[in-house]
């Protein structure tokens, strides 16, 4: 296992780091040397110099005393980053060789944080999917149960987290992508609100719902990348100057952090006295597994015992969400997609008779099924004729959607629930069915229509088949509420160790077969 | 709503995505399933219910924000082999694709 | 059977900003291929949007002087086509609601005041350009090379209402468009480079038919003078073709210079449903009542206003006002002309700069300001036609003379060099008088009979004798003085 899995979390890791114990250089040797050996195929690129030079750079600001909050600590970023160094291809194979002449901001932040990249993360393509089967790199395994998937669109992120490949990994969640494969994997990651973090240099999907968030094995470490990625980018023009009157910059969400944690330190062995946690009871219906149920309510069952009131709340129109998104989401990516027809950059077909016959055939043989679906039902819903009925119905669902969530978190400060139905499925499962996957994200695609903070954190694991599959815990704030948020889930993981648990007994069983 | 295999193939078309004869009714029958879960929307009663195009706007009131007519860029050739380095084909610095006939 | 000619016209006019529409590269004209094109540009993987505060201010600024209403909330659209100038495949644009709504423009044609209503004036984004030289792809087709340096530039499109009637009504309309434009800063009017380019909608229905005819689209036109004769062109194939009982196809149409006819465009299949839906990358452009007054405040005074005032202030006929006040730097130089002139001199400014000086610019194809004779120069000259000193046709060679900047501009260096000194002795003048008086009796005689040409003649042959130089008044004034006497 790599040097920094030693480490409870990144704060620690950063002491050690400066106080010499450890060096960048060893951290990152020991890092991709167990990416190498890994089977999992969370990673898609990874180019040991640079890396290496990163990490020098590192050593050396830790030495002449200029290091920042991150340097040192090894990361990874979502190939949904494009990135100098790195190839960027967005798990796709229109992208296969590209290579990007700037770096996106999250990216830039974190590297100027001082945070050293071990390299590019396997994603569903596009960020189109929920178990990264749809990469055309090849599926990702859940290093709980290489049988499983990781979940998606940020497979590769979860896996890495949980395998403990990297401290800390950055993903994108435009209906689910970050949170959802945290869930699966047992680990912790959070999509701000919308406009809190640049979209700048993310491969573009959906871009009313697009927002990168990180992924680590804790809130407090969540907080560690989320605080230095987030704040106001002027290449972004959904990018926010100003959250509720607070400037968006760095330093906004750790404050918020902290005067939540000393609002709650008040309260001594009942921190979240006073906190309403509200539960729809939509969140609850017939579709969701026992086991997950089970590991939810008990998680519900801890934030009670830390002084938290549970409170009912309902949330009507949360299977509309299914709808919605799924005409916004591929109308938008239909058209963000439109620029891949092999002139400028990407993948060209080998033979064509004209430009018409060119541009499909290679926009044909770089898309994968899911993608080349999307992008018709997107192109569909946008067409003459059915633009009122689809798009602009959706948009208007999709305000009746936030307003429901406006309305509940008038009556609560939280709303918590399952984040997935089910279990991680296993690899392969499904795949002729692509509206299962549409189905199983009921819980998470509201949030991302309605522009809300949430998080996932590790609350148990199944049952029985599925003993070695993480669940986990769904925490919904308000807008820019996400200092609020993690110092609630850190509460949570004060008073529990699911998010400690690691499955490296997993790994070695896989090998052993 | 259903999509008729004529459909299916304007809709390839406009998408500029191949989608060969053979293909066509596979991607019929996938396109209608995924389209029998969107129909949903057209039930639900939205009258005096403003489209949402951002996300944010039943939050505050979100205003495009402009910068200043600035050129921020130094452009150049070699700016411009930077930027192209993943061109499929390009000549005396166009970019090249099969003879466009107006 | 007798036609109606109904035309509309959409003109593009490339806002002169520094930098583009949405991004930072510069709109400079002439740069080698693709070095003006940044990330946004050629649309590369993860590159975004940011609007120019510059092409809006352009874009108010055109919305007031045409009297249209400023849309205090407008929406960015994607418009869907695939085409390789246009990277993204989709163009960002405006389309259910446009920043400049209404308006009209008013302007001559001949002596008649014409007013054509505007529909609507919305910002979007140019397109590159696509070369089809002899270029070839790796495996030797024939190849067109794309350039992306005009992708991005500010385009204002302004569309009027189907109200022009004649191919010189809708010449007129796009000549009095592109002056106003210039005039109000927003545009260089350059036709060579791309900066206007008009588009016409033709139709043609039976006079008194209440419903439009199916209009053609013709664009490629990039002169005024190809404007009316492809306009010309189209009405004439319109109407040959229903005459033959044919029916118009909605379509767009090049026009051909060479041949001078218009032809039909290879039809793109669906390329007509655009997909139109709101830019989710740029939140709606929210314009305040504040920054609408503050770009009033901060315009020129518009051409209407000009000729109005030129009118009343200096008694310009409306023509003139006009003809003046249809290029600011004209406008400016006439004024300072008149300014340094004493009250009443107004006429003559007006006559010098729409006669001489312009004669003279257009012959050596020179602006305004680069006019070798300077607004206080020529000023000084008629200043010296009013005191007598020379006559107009004396101070017309002396004109030529400071043209080619003889004399350093110093106009009574320039009389003396000419020896054309009017002669204002009214003593010498007399003497010539009397000595054309004594050689003519004849003509004498027969003014006294009544024949006022006889007068004229005497005249023509005192200034003659004087070899042009004697004051025209002063010879008139003696020569009847001695004559009545």
């Amino acid at each position: 296992m790599p040097l920094h899995t030693e480490f409870e979390d990144i704060a620690s890791l950063r002491a050690a780091l400066a106080a010499r114990k450890i060096s960048a250089r060893e951290l990152a040797e020991s890092a991709l040397a167990a990416v190498h050996a890994s089977e999992l195929n969370a990673f898609l690129h990874v180019d040991p110099a640079l890396t290496l030079a990163e990490a020098d750079r590192a050593d050396q600001s830790l030495r002449d005393g200029s290091a920042g909050p991150l340097t040192g600590i090894p990361i990874a970023h979502k190939d949904a980053f494009v990135t100098r160094g790195w190839r960027s291809t967005a798990g796709s194979r229109m992208l296969a060789d590209y290579t990007s002449p700037f770096d996106a901001t999250v990216v830039e932040r974190l590297a100027q944080v001082g945070a050293v990249s071990l390299g590019k993360l396997n994603c569903d393509e596009f960020a189109m999917g929920s178990g990264n089967e749809n990469s055309a790199f090849g599926a990702v395994r859940n290093p709980w149960d290489l049988r499983a998937v990781p979940g998606g669109s940020s497979g590769g992120s979860a896996a890495a987290v949980a395998a403990g490949l990297a401290m800390a990994t950055t993903g994108t969640d435009t209906g689910g992508s970050v949170r959802q494969p945290a869930a699966l994997c047992g680990v912790s990651g959070i999509k701000p609100t919308y406009g809190t973090v640049s979209r700048f240099g993310i491969i573009a999907f959906g871009s009313s719902l697009d927002q990168a968030g990180p992924l680590a094995r804790s809130s407090r470490d969540l907080l560690e990348l989320l605080d230095p990625m987030s704040g106001f980018d002027e290449r972004d023009a959904t990018s926010l100057d100003a959250c509720d009157g607070a400037p968006n910059a760095s330093g906004r969400i750790r404050a918020d952090f902290d005067r939540a944690q000393a609002a709650y330190d008040q309260y001594g062995s009942l921190p979240l006295k006073g906190i309403r946690i509200g539960v729809p009871d939509e969140f609850f219906g017939p579709g969701i597994a026992e086991d997950v149920a089970q590991a939810v309510e008990a998680a519900l069952a801890v934030y009670e015992s830390l002084g938290a009131e549970r409170v009912r709340v309902s949330l009507p129109h949360t299977e509309l969400a299914i709808p919605a998104y799924y005409v916004i989401a591929p109308a938008e990516a239909s058209t963000n997609l439109s620029r891949y027809d092999g002139v400028r950059y990407g993948h060209r077909t080998a033979q064509y008779k004209d430009l018409a016959e060119m541009t499909a055939k290679s926009r044909a043989e770089g898309f994968g099924a899911e993608v080349q679906r999307r992008i018709l039902i997107g192109t569909y819903v946008l067409s003459h004729g059915y633009y009122d009925a689809y798009y602009l119905q959706a948009q208007r669902v999709r305000r009746l959607i936030a307003d429901d969530f406006r309305q509940a978190l008038s009556q609560c400060d939280f709303i918590m629930g399952p984040v997935t139905p089910t279990v991680a499925k296993d690899i392969g499962e499904h795949r002729d069915d692509p509206k299962a996957d549409w189905l199983a994200d009921v819980f998470t695609l509201g949030v991302s229509l309605a522009g809300l903070p949430a998080m996932s954190i590790p609350c148990g694991f199944g049952q029985g088949a599925n003993a070695s599959r993480p669940v986990g815990l769904h925490i919904i704030g308000r807008y820019f509420d996400e200092g609020r948020l993690l110092a609630t889930a850190d509460r949570f993981q004060s008073a529990t160790d699911w998010h400690r648990r690691t499955p490296a007994s997993a790994e070695t069983q896989g090998k052993s077969q | 709503m259903s999509l008729t295999e004529q459909d299916v193939a304007r809709i390839a078309r406009l998408a500029r995505i191949d989608l060969p004869a053979d293909r066509r009714a596979g991607a019929q029958a996938e396109l209608n399933d995924l389209l029998h879960l969107i129909e949903r929307l057209q039930a639900v009663d939205t009258a005096g219910v403003e489209p949402m195009a951002h996300p944010l706007s039943a939050h505050q009131e979100v205003a495009l924000r402009l910068r200043e007519d600035a050129v921020t860029e130094t452009g150049g050739i070699e700016r411009r082999d930077a930027l192209t380095t993943n061109a499929p084909a390009m000549a005396e610095g166009l970019f090249l694709v099969p003879k466009v006939v107006e | 059977m007798s036609w109606e000619i109904v035309i509309g016209l959409e003109t593009h006019v490339q806002l002169s900003t520094e930098s583009k529409i949405f991004s930072g590269s510069s709109t400079r004209f002439g740069a080698a291929p693709n070095t003006q094109a940044n990330v946004v540009d050629m649309a590369l993987p993860g590159s975004l949007p940011v609007l120019n505060r510059g092409a809006v201010e352009r874009a108010i600024r055109f919305g007031l002087a045409v009297g249209a209403t400023i849309a205090p909330r407008s929406i960015f659209a994607r418009k869907n086509y695939f085409y390789p100038d246009l990277p993204k495949n989709y163009q960002i644009s405006q389309f259910e609601i446009p920043v400049v709504q209404g308006g009209s423009l008013t302007f001559f044609l001949g002596e008649e005041e014409r007013t054509v209503a505007l529909t609507r004036a919305h910002l979007e984004e140019d397109a590159g350009k696509s070369l089809h030289d002899e270029y070839f792809l790796p495996d030797g087709a024939p190849a067109s090379g794309i350039d992306l340096n005009r992708t991005g530039t500010p385009l204002l499109e302004i569309v009027t209402e189907p109200d022009m009637r004649s191919a010189a009504e809708a010449v007129a309309y796009a000549r009095k468009l592109h002056s106003l434009v210039m005039w109000l800063g927003i545009c260089d009017g350059n036709m060579q480079e791309g900066s206007f380019r008009v588009d016409a909608n033709v139709s043609v229905r039976p006079k008194g038919q209440a419903e439009y005819g199916t209009r053609a689209e013709v664009k490629n036109v990039n002169s005024f003078r190809f404007l009316e004769r492809a306009i010309q062109y189209e009405v004439r194939r319109q109407i040959e073709l229903i005459e033959d009982g044919g029916t118009v196809v909605q379509e767009t149409r090049l026009y051909d210079a060479d041949r001078d006819e218009t032809r039909s465009m290879r039809s793109k299949e669906d390329a007509h449903d655009y997909r139109y839906f709101p830019d989710p990358d740029l939140p709606p452009l929210v314009i305040s009542q504040a920054w609408i007054d503050e770009v009033r405040a901060g315009m020129p005074e518009l051409p209407e206003a000009q000729r109005a005032r030129f009118e009343s202030q200096y008694g310009l006929t409306a023509y003139d006002a006009a003809q003046l006040s249809g290029d600011r730097a004209v406008s400016a130089y006439f004024e300072q002309v008149a300014a340094a002139l004493p009250e009443g001199q107004a006429k003559p400014a007006a006559n010098w700069v729409m006669g001489e000086v312009s004669a003279a610019l257009n012959r050596d194809e020179l602006s305004i300001a680069q006019a070798p004779v300077s607004a206080a120069v020529l000023a000084r000259l008629i200043a010296r036609i009013a005191d007598g000193t020379i006559s107009t046709k004396m101070a017309r060679e002396v004109f030529g003379s400071l043209w080619l900047r003889e004399h350093g501009g110093n106009v009574d260096a320039a009389i003396a060099a000419k020896g054309c000194g009017q002669i204002n002795d009214s003593g010498a003048i007399g003497a010539m008088v009397d000595e054309v008086l004594a050689a003519n009796p004849t003509v004498v005689e027969e003014y006294r009979a009544g024949k006022q040409k006889a007068f004229n003649s005497l005249v023509g042959q005192i200034m003659k004798a004087a070899r042009g130089k004697a004051n025209p008044t002063q010879v008139n004034d003696l020569l009847r003085e001695r004559l009545d006497s």
